[in-house]
This record gives C-alpha cells, sequence and structure tokens, in this order.
C-alpha cells in the first residue's frame, strides 16, 4: 500500500461515497428520525415518543413482517434446491449452453418485474393461457389458480432466480477439480463429495446468493398484488399504504424500520464475513 | 467430466428453466395480439388494431420520452461514478477499501420498495417536489453500484504493472488514465452502461414511489394493471420489452462490427497512398 494508491484510491472513491452518503445513508437515517416522531407529523420537530413501534405490535402489523420473512424464507429455499443443478452444470458440463443460459436470464431481467408478473397472471388466470386451452380441448377446466399464498411463493421464486443462480454458478466455479478428484480417489462416495467438499468450498457463493434472495423477497411487494390478491398483506405493502393512503409518516418509518433493522442484521452478519476480493475473482 | 446419458437431462433441465422464465413472457405476447377488449383464452380472434393505436397514443409517446430521458441521464452518470468507484473497489489499495466495498453492496441488497418510500420521505423532508428529476436520483441508487461493480471484475482482471510502466515512462496521471486505464477498462463500460441503461428503463419500484406527477412506461402499466384490465397493457408490455431487445440487438451488432471498421480504416492508406 504505497502513498499515491492510498491517495488515488481515496481520491476516485469520493463522488460515489458522497452520492450514497446524500441518497442511500441519510434517507435511511430520516426514515429512522421520523419512526420515533408521534403519529401523522411530517416534521422531524417534535418531542419524539415511540408510539409507532406500539402500533406495530398492537395492530398486528408484525404479522405483515411474519409472512413477508416466511415466504421469502421458503422461496429462499426452494431456489437453493432448483438453481444448483442447473448452476453446477452451468459451470461443469454446459461448454456453448452456458453463455446461452447466462444471456438468456440476464435478458429477462430487463423485462420489467411487473410485466413479466402479468403474464403469469393471464396465464394462470380462470379464462388464461393454462386454464382456457385447457377447457378448449378437454372439455374440463378448473378454478384460476391465483390469489393464494402458494402462488406468491411461486413468484418470488420466478422474479429472484438470477439473483441465485449466478451467485451459486460463480461459488461452484471456486471449487477446484483436484479436491473432488482426491476425495474420491480416497472413497467418497458422490454424497460424501457433495457435502464434505463442494458444499463448504462453494459456500460464498450460497450465501451471497441465499442472502440476495431472501432479502429482496422479503422485500417484495409486487408479487403479492399482482399474482395474491388480497391473499396476505406483506410488510412492504403496509409501510406503502401507511405512507400513501393512511398519510403517516411515522407510522410507515417504524414498519420500514423493523424491516430494515432485520435486513441489516442479516447483511452485516454475513458480508463481514465473505471476503470480496475472492469472490468477485481476484486471486484466480 | 465426459457426455453421459445422465449430461442430457442437464440439458433438458436448462431447457426446462428457461422455458419457465419466458413462458409468461409469451403470455404477454399472445394477449397483444388479441382482439378482444376483454381478455380470455384461447383466443378467438387475432388482430394488431391496439398496436396501431398505442403507437399513435399522445399519452403513450409521453411515458416513454419520459423513461428514455430518464433512462439516457442515468446511464451516463452511473458510468461517471462508477467507473472511479470501480478503481476504488478493485484496483487502488487504500486504507477503506474493504468498507467501502460493503457500503458499495449495500443499496443492491436492498428492497427497492423500501428504498423508494425512502427516498420519497427524504426528498419531502428537503422540500423537493418528486418530478422525473427525483427519479433519476433513485435509479442512480440503486444503478450507480451495480455499474461499478461490472467495471470493477474488469479491474481486477488487468495488470497494475502496466499503469506502473507508462509511470516509469514519464506519464502523468492523467496520461495514464487516458493512454492505458480508460482503453483497458472500455469493453466493461460498454456492458455496464447497457446494463444502465436497460435496467433504468425496465425499473418500475423506484420510479414508482419517486416521479411524481410523471410517470414511466412500467409504473403506466402497473397502475392500469392493479386498477383493471386494459387492452393496452399486453401491447405496450411487448413494445417495452422490444425496445430492450432491440437495444441489446443494435450493442452486439455494434460490438461485432466495430473491428471490422477499424481493420478497414487502419488498412486503407496502404492500399491508397498519396
Amino acid at each position: 500500500m504505497n502513498g499515491r494508491e492510498a491517495r488515488l484510491g481515496a481520491f476516485s472513491s469520493l463522488p460515489l461515497t458522497t452520492l450514497l452518503l446524500v441518497t442511500f445513508i441519510a434517507p435511511l437515517l430520516a426514515i429512522a428520525a421520523f419512526s420515533i416522531m408521534p403519529a401523522k407529523v411530517f416534521s422531524l420537530a417534535h418531542v419524539p415518543d415511540f408510539s409507532a413501534y406500539a402500533e406495530f405490535v398492537r395492530e398486528g402489523y408484525w404479522k405483515s413482517l411474519a409472512w413477508s420473512l416466511g415466504m421469502a424464507a421458503v422461496a429462499t429455499a426452494l431456489l437453493l434446491v432448483i438453481c444448483w443443478p442447473l448452476a453446477y452444470a452451468m459451470v461443469r458440463i454446459f461448454k456453448r449452453f452456458t453463455l446461452v443460459i447466462t444471456i438468456a436470464v440476464v435478458m429477462t431481467l430487463f423485462v420489467s418485474e411487473n410485466i413479466r408478473l402479468f403474464g403469469w397472471v393471464i396465464t394462470l388466470m380462470k379464462g388464461g393461457m393454462l386454464e382456457g386451452y385447457l377447457r378448449a380441448w378437454t372439455g374440463n377446466g378448473f378454478d384460476g389458480l391465483l390469489y393464494n399464498v402458494p402462488v406468491i411463493v411461486f413468484g418470488l421464486v420466478y422474479i429472484y432466480l438470477p439473483f441465485m443462480l449466478f451467485p451459486l454458478a460463480q461459488g461452484i466455479s471456486m471449487i477446484p477439480d483436484d479436491a473432488r478428484h482426491a476425495a474420491a480417489d480416497l472413497g467418497a462416495n458422490r454424497w460424501q463429495i457433495f457435502t464434505n467438499i463442494e458444499l463448504p468450498l462453494a459456500s460464498p457463493g450460497i450465501v451471497v446468493g441465499a442472502l440476495l434472495t431472501f432479502v429482496l423477497a422479503a422485500g417484495a411487494v409486487a408479487e403479492s398484488k399482482l399474482l395474491g390478491g388480497q391473499a396476505v398483506i406483506v410488510i412492504s405493502d403496509d409501510v406503502e399504504s401507511a405512507f400513501t393512503y393512511g398519510q403517516n409518516w411515522p407510522l410507515g418509518s417504524a414498519l420500514a424500520m423493523v424491516l430494515i433493522l432485520v435486513i441489516s442484521i442479516l447483511i452485516v452478519m454475513t458480508l463481514m464475513k465473505i471476503d470480496l476480493d475472492s469472490v468477485m475473482g481476484k486471486g484466480r | 467430466m465426459k457426455s453421459r446419458p445422465a449430461n442430457v437431462l442437464f440439458y433438458l433441465y436448462g431447457l426446462g428453466v428457461l422455458l419457465f422464465l419466458y413462458l409468461p413472457i409469451v403470455a404477454v405476447g399472445f394477449a397483444s395480439i388479441s382482439k378482444a377488449r376483454y381478455l380470455r383464452f384461447p383466443i378467438r380472434k387475432y388482430a394488431t388494431g391496439w398496436y396501431a393505436s398505442a403507437l399513435a397514443s399522445d399519452t403513450v409517446a409521453g411515458l416513454v420520452w419520459t423513461s428514455l430521458t430518464i433512462a439516457a441521464i442515468v446511464t451516463l452518470i452511473s458510468i461517471l461514478f462508477g467507473f472511479f468507484g470501480a478503481l476504488a473497489f478493485a484496483r487502488y489499495q487504500w486504507r477503506f477499501r474493504k468498507l467501502y466495498q460493503k457500503l458499495i453492496l449495500l443499496p443492491i441488497f436492498f428492497p427497492q420498495t423500501v428504498l423508494g418510500l425512502a427516498l420519497l420521505m427524504w426528498f419531502n423532508a428537503l422540500g423537493i417536489i418528486p418530478s422525473w428529476h427525483t427519479a433519476i436520483v433513485a435509479h442512480l441508487v440503486w444503478i450507480t453500484p451495480i455499474v461499478t461493480l461490472i467495471i470493477a471484475i474488469r479491474a481486477y482482471g488487468f495488470d497494475p504493472s502496466l499503469e506502473d510502466a507508462a509511470r516509469d515512462m514519464g506519464c502523468t496521471n492523467w496520461q495514464i488514465m487516458r493512454e492505458v486505464t480508460i482503453p483497458l477498462l472500455m469493453p466493461a463500460v460498454n456492458s455496464a452502461g447497457l446494463f444502465a441503461f436497460l435496467l433504468s428503463w425496465g425499473n418500475f419500484p423506484l420510479s414508482l414511489f419517486t416521479t411524481g406527477a410523471d410517470s414511466t412506461l412500467p409504473e403506466w402499466l402497473y397502475a392500469k394493471m392493479v386498477s383493471g384490465y386494459s387492452p393496452l397493457v399486453p401491447t405496450l408490455g411487448v413494445l417495452s420489452v422490444a425496445a430492450s431487445a432491440l437495444v441489446i440487438v443494435v450493442a452486439l451488432l455494434v460490438r461485432a462490427l466495430l473491428p471490422m471498421i477499424k481493420r478497414l480504416k487502419t488498412a486503407r492508406p496502404a492500399v491508397q497512398p498519396h
């Protein structure tokens, strides 16, 4: 670490750091400050109280939080199982097909999530693409598949698949072939290689993928609104209503703060343990 | 690993996942050419009338213009910030680098809806009336870190001794930047710019709360989806997807053709001397 690099590094980090301080850290501090204001005020010049947090407990908003976290957890677990074989094949088996999959999956990220979810709505609804054609061909229809909890989880799995797939593939690519061959030579079976060699060595990718999916899914709102109807209310939905229809900023801030706290704890716990330089490919 | 029958299963699985990802987009495509005002499958009559009315509409033109302007400005600013941000992320060894790396990741790991609401409140607290200008800021918070990461991956891969060599030969910091660093990072800057543009064009959760009275295309679509069906929703959805695809195709073409054009330019003096 020489003097010139230290100066250049600090200097070139300045614009981005300033941007994030003003547009990311400051708003979060503002939310924290508003969350301890009395109900329905629109400025910070009031005596702080914690009535908004009391309301979180009293009015049952914790149920929305529980739904959000629960569905995010299920979606994350499902995505681990769904994405592992594909990520594995992308690293070890596919050759040119890996590039095709990568490009095709990235391209879906450029399509608004609401357009893609709307596509599922008209696919799964009564008289939609599935039910409509089934009834036309067989004469038997069924009720639409929308407006329940499983379909919300389905939507989360669908939207956040890329956020699990790519970190997993990155993690799997960090497993040296030698380690697997050595284990096989020493008599380990496929399952033992998987649990004792591959899972631990790929763990940075698994952790980043799981964290990213869980955190984004926990704050998601479009899936439950478009696919879930009013089956359950998620926490971000409550935050949104408090800010918009409710005109109760302190309540909205308190609800957001609870979610932010849960997320921050998870992020800090995991990111502190991970060396980004090695995950992003330095020293390979 | 040799090709075994099991590998065929992996290929089929990969195709299955792609089918899963694209099925809803196909459904939107079919819906957009249904003639009926209220969508019902199987589609009885196909028509392209909704495309004609979408293209003729002033509202649509306004939405597209807002979305385009936001995306273009976001692309420019995020590349400028992200370029230097990436050098600090990956290239230079400095004191607070590890902390800085984590700060950059935070907005990506943050639910966009909550971020949008936090910004809405922040703008209000500052006395700024939300409009498409504030939406640019909102997009930047999320997109600049992504741009930074994309450029950083490339910056990890380049050899610092190239810069040192230039310095030993007497280059100033600015010359090193212009002659060595920028050309080496240019491919990543291009793809990061493509990402920035397309992610901003398609973004909806950040726009939703930060555009004020203005509206972007994805935002308008969402409003129509929640408030009831409009036959223009699938049509505009398809047009939005088609626009993204067009940008990607043009970008790929330019990347494929650029080396050829360069070769022609350098070859010409040899063929036709003065």
